[in-house]
């Protein structure tokens, strides 16, 4: 019997090693960007105190407590105003929210999109496994046309939401699709969207083996990496609204939009010093409007 | 108009109840409001959209009432002071925030200017019949802090309260004000920065590593942190232990929520707040909050008059409910009379401790206008007779 | 007690609610009184008829509201009709002489002014501050509130940089009173007991 020398986990340091094992099925792939939004912290935050995250409900609810971060586990639906609130009262955190597609976009979804259009200073990620998983496999507004889960058992009757569409038409500044296939692109995606100001978005397709594969007979959660290195269309730059995702099609990925416009922290700084006493403005600026350092991705 | 440094307008205005109530938030500290208009209660918004730049709040109009009630608590985490302001509609789709705040204890304060119900009911008219809502409206087992004002000077001083209260206990505190009282201006004293008493935000000394953010004191009331502070901790709506962390099993669910009621059940003499007005000899006793203290008022001078020993109890904190003074005072007289603008609520608890030591009186109504001072008149000497 | 039941009525846009703050902020920040004021407000509010209740008082008022108006002032027609059966007999209706006719049989007892404040307003260019006139005289015909904290209320209440405007249109109606009083004017003065 020989013995392997333990290696430690490189991304240990930002995990609550007293909490594992997690609650994920083998082969979910939120573990998998949790681990790339790992990396793309210790590359792109220099501090991590000031780094919170904000979760809903859901598996991928679950990410802000096993992240050693100022976390929190909020109601359903409302991690984006939970922080839209944090983010305004101290302008010097920087504020990720980290959910599920039913989360932020069926339940959340009205926060979504006036996020969106007020360009909150906040980071979106929102991992897509096409289902509610912690639930059972119910439908929900992301779920392909055709599509079976337990609350649409004869198949998806409704056309689902192309969330990168959603999120640039609602004015998001950064917009990036990738799969739990795609590490590399997704940990620059994440770290890209974390030096971005105003609304960034990310969304991560994922496979759910144990309720939306195995319903839709899609394999395991292994064969769906696989499918996902075979049928994603790598797009930089391409137009949203090419981005639809149908069942058993190929996925469109990549950074879509990449733009700047004032966030909402910079159009309220702009709007109060030009009507109100400027000194006082300032001095109040000067004390709350120091964002924390962040670092580009190497390479 | 900037007010000086705090931004606190010290001096005499003529201000209705919503104005008063911003005008309180604002020397209360509170520098955070999320909110979203509501009749009546869109006043008290308005003026804080345009008080708090000058005294460096931060005022956002949120796209619904359910993500105002849930930006404050970020908010508070961040350390600020924080409040939202609506009526009925919009608390009936706040109340699972105010059991979000209960369960993972933010001190922040709700607003309620009180309209006529259910439903879209009466926008621009007066009710009280959101008090049991306020009491019990989010699901689970909790207890808040709920206080009425019956003027605008009291929306003013009773707010500051209201958060002192909510800092003290890490409770949300429900200010329950009614459209009459919000609509209505009077002369509203506002007091130096020196003579308001502020309750601070009792924060953790302990160093990161060693803070938990659920670990109570005696007093069963945890020390806060804030996010940022590098303690690193995890926030959850789940049932959760001392650390934080979700543990869902009966134990922890045990120990959670009987603290959470025990801080607030333990400590009602210190929370209650009422006014008596000859209670030493009366043989009815009307119990009031709110404007129906008011014409209340009234209606007992007139009793008065013919001789009838009549005293005045009047709430300022509803819940929680004070129960064993009603249950000690119920043995002195012969009955409590208690006018509500609703179909009977609080009077279901003078009933619960009354207990049949002395008969109970509704005076109800369905909402719309105040009772006339005539109709508690004639229930308070029918009582006697 | 000393108290008095104040009801002003007219249109909405006339100012009547800002008559109602003047009269309120006059008696209880710049007098030493108690006073209340309450407002129909809503939708109905606008437009049509339009109404401001203010109670004043040596004491501290337990009732909000206006049960039977001790004065009346009134703007437009229509708020007279409405409001006039409510009033005490023994009040004091104040009105618009252009724009409001009295009805027949009214108690003798109750004590009539009458002031031409639309044509004073627009001798003044403004026809806007017709209320503020009112208010004038208002403090000349009835003793309710001080005319000098009447005076300063207006200064308080009007939007900044119509503080002149405004304070000679109280100055106005406050001289037309006088001379109301002292019956040199050619609109009735009724009775005065």
């Amino acid at each position: 019997m020989s013995m392997t020398p333990a290696v430690e986990n490189p991304v240990e340091q930002l995990l609550r090693s007293e909490r594992m094992p997690h609650i994920w099925c083998p082969g979910c792939g939120i573990g998998t960007t949790v681990n790339c939004f790992a990396r793309a912290v210790e590359e792109c935050v220099s501090d991590l105190d000031n780094l919170i995250i904000v979760s809903g409900i859901g598996c991928t609810g679950r990410v802000a407590g096993y992240l050693e971060l100022d976390s929190f586990h909020t109601t359903h639906g409302r991690a984006i105003p939970f922080a839209t609130g944090l983010k305004l009262a101290n302008p010097k955190l920087k504020v990720v929210v980290y959910s599920g597609d039913g989360d932020l976009i069926a339940i959340g979804g009205n926060h979504f999109i006036h996020a969106a259009r007020r360009n909150a200073d906040i980071t979106v990620i929102c991992v897509n496994n096409f289902n509610y998983a912690m639930t059972g496999g119910q439908i929900g507004p992301t779920t392909p046309l055709d599509a079976v889960g337990t609350t649409s058992p004869y198949g998806v009757c409704e056309r689902p939401f192309n969330l990168p569409f959603l999120a640039e038409s609602c004015g998001a500044v950064y917009v990036a699709r990738w799969t739990a296939y795609h590490v590399r692109q997704m940990t620059r995606a994440m770290c890209e969207a974390l030096n971005k100001r105003g609304f960034s978005f990310v969304e991560v397709i994922t496979p759910c083996p144990t309720l939306y594969e195995r319903r839709n007979r899609l394999g395991s959660g292994l064969d769906r990496m696989q499918w996902f290195k075979e049928n994603s269309v790598i797009k930089n730059g391409v137009d949203t609204r090419e981005c639809d995702i149908a069942l058993r099609q190929k996925i469109v990925c990549g950074k879509f939009v990449d733009v700047d416009r004032p966030s909402l922290l910079e159009m309220v700084e702009a709007k109060m010093a030009s009507v109100l006493h400027r000194r006082r403005w300032e001095r109040m600026s000067r004390e709350q409007q120091k964002p924390i350092a962040m670092r580009p991705m190497k390479g | 108009m900037l007010g000086d440094n705090d931004g606190i307008l010290s001096g005499a205005h003529f201000l209705d109840g919503d104005h008063a109530c911003a005008e309180g938030a604002i020397a209360a500290g509170c520098n955070f409001v999320a909110g979203y208009p509501i009749t009546p209660s869109t006043e008290v918004v308005e003026r804080l959209a345009w008080r708090f730049p000058g005294t460096g709040g931060t005022f956002i109009q949120m796209e619904d009432e359910i993500a105002s009630s849930i930006a404050i608590q970020g908010a508070v985490w961040a350390g600020a002071k924080a409040m939202t302001v609506s009526s009925g509609p919009g608390i009936s789709l706040m109340l699972e925030h105010i059991g979000l705040a209960a369960m993972t204890e933010v001190p922040c304060v709700f607003v309620n200017v009180q309209r006529g119900g259910p439903s879209t009911g009466l926008p621009t008219l007066p009710a009280q019949a959101d008090m049991m809502q306020a009491r019990w409206g989010s699901h689970g087992d909790y207890e808040v802090i709920a206080l009425v004002p019956n003027s605008p000077q009291e929306c003013f001083d009773l707010i500051i309260h209201a958060f002192n209260l909510s800092e003290q206990y890490r409770v949300p505190v429900l200010f329950m004000m009614d459209e009459v009282i919000g609509h209505m201006t009077e002369k509203v004293v506002v007091p130096p920065r020196d003579q308001i008493k502020i309750t601070p935000r009792r924060y953790t000394k302990l160093p990161p590593g060693e803070y938990e953010p659920y670990r109570a004191g005696d007093d069963l009331v945890p020390d806060f942190a804030k996010a940022g502070d590098g303690h690193r901790f995890h926030i959850t709506g789940l049932t959760h232990n001392e650390k934080g962390y979700p543990v869902m099993n009966a134990e922890c669910q045990e120990q959670l929520v009987c603290r959470l009621v025990d801080k607030i059940r333990t400590n009602v003499e210190q929370i209650s707040f009422f006014h008596e007005d000859g209670l030493e000899d009366a043989d009815v006793v009307v119990i009031t909050y709110g404007i129906s203290s008011r014409v209340t008022m009234r209606a007992i001078r007139e009793a008065r008059k013919k001789g009838v020993k009549v005293g005045h109890l009047r709430l300022v904190v509803v819940w929680p409910f004070p129960e064993e003074y009603i249950r000690r005072l119920a043995k002195q007289i012969e009955a409590f009379v208690v006018p509500e603008i609703n179909l009977g609520q609080v009077v279901l608890e003078v009933e619960r401790c009354a207990a049949g030591t002395c008969d109970v009186i509704s005076i109800q109504h369905a909402g719309g206008a105040v009772h006339k001072p005539r109709t508690i008149y004639d229930a308070i000497v029918e009582a006697v007779r | 007690m000393n108290t008095t039941e104040i009801k002003i009525g007219g249109l909405g846009g006339q100012g009547v609610i800002l008559s109602g703050m003047i009269i309120g902020r006059g008696a209880c920040i710049f007098d030493d009184k108690y006073a209340t004021l309450t407002q129909a407000f809503g939708p109905e509010a606008r437009g049509s008829a339009c109404s401001a209740q203010v109670v004043i008082s040596d004491e501290l008022i337990e009732y909000p509201y206006v049960e039977q108006p001790d004065i009346l002032m009134v703007l437009s027609q229509e708020a007279c009709t409405r409001f006039v059966p409510e009033m005490s007999p023994t009040g004091t209706l104040i009105y618009e002489g252009q724009l409001v006719k009295l009805p027949p049989s009214l108690p003798e007892t109750l004590k009539r002014f009458a002031i031409p404040a639309t044509r004073i307003a627009e001798e003044l260019r403004r026809r806007m501050v017709v209320n503020i006139v009112m208010v004038g005289f208002f403090a000349a015909v009835t003793e309710v509130v001080d005319a000098a904290a009447l005076r300063k209320s207006v200064e308080a209440s009007v939007p900044p940089g119509t503080e002149e405007l405004n304070l000679i249109a109280f100055e106005r109606g406050l001289a037309y009173g006088q001379e109301a009083l002292a019956g040199k004017t050619s609109e009735s003065v009724v009775s005065r007991k």
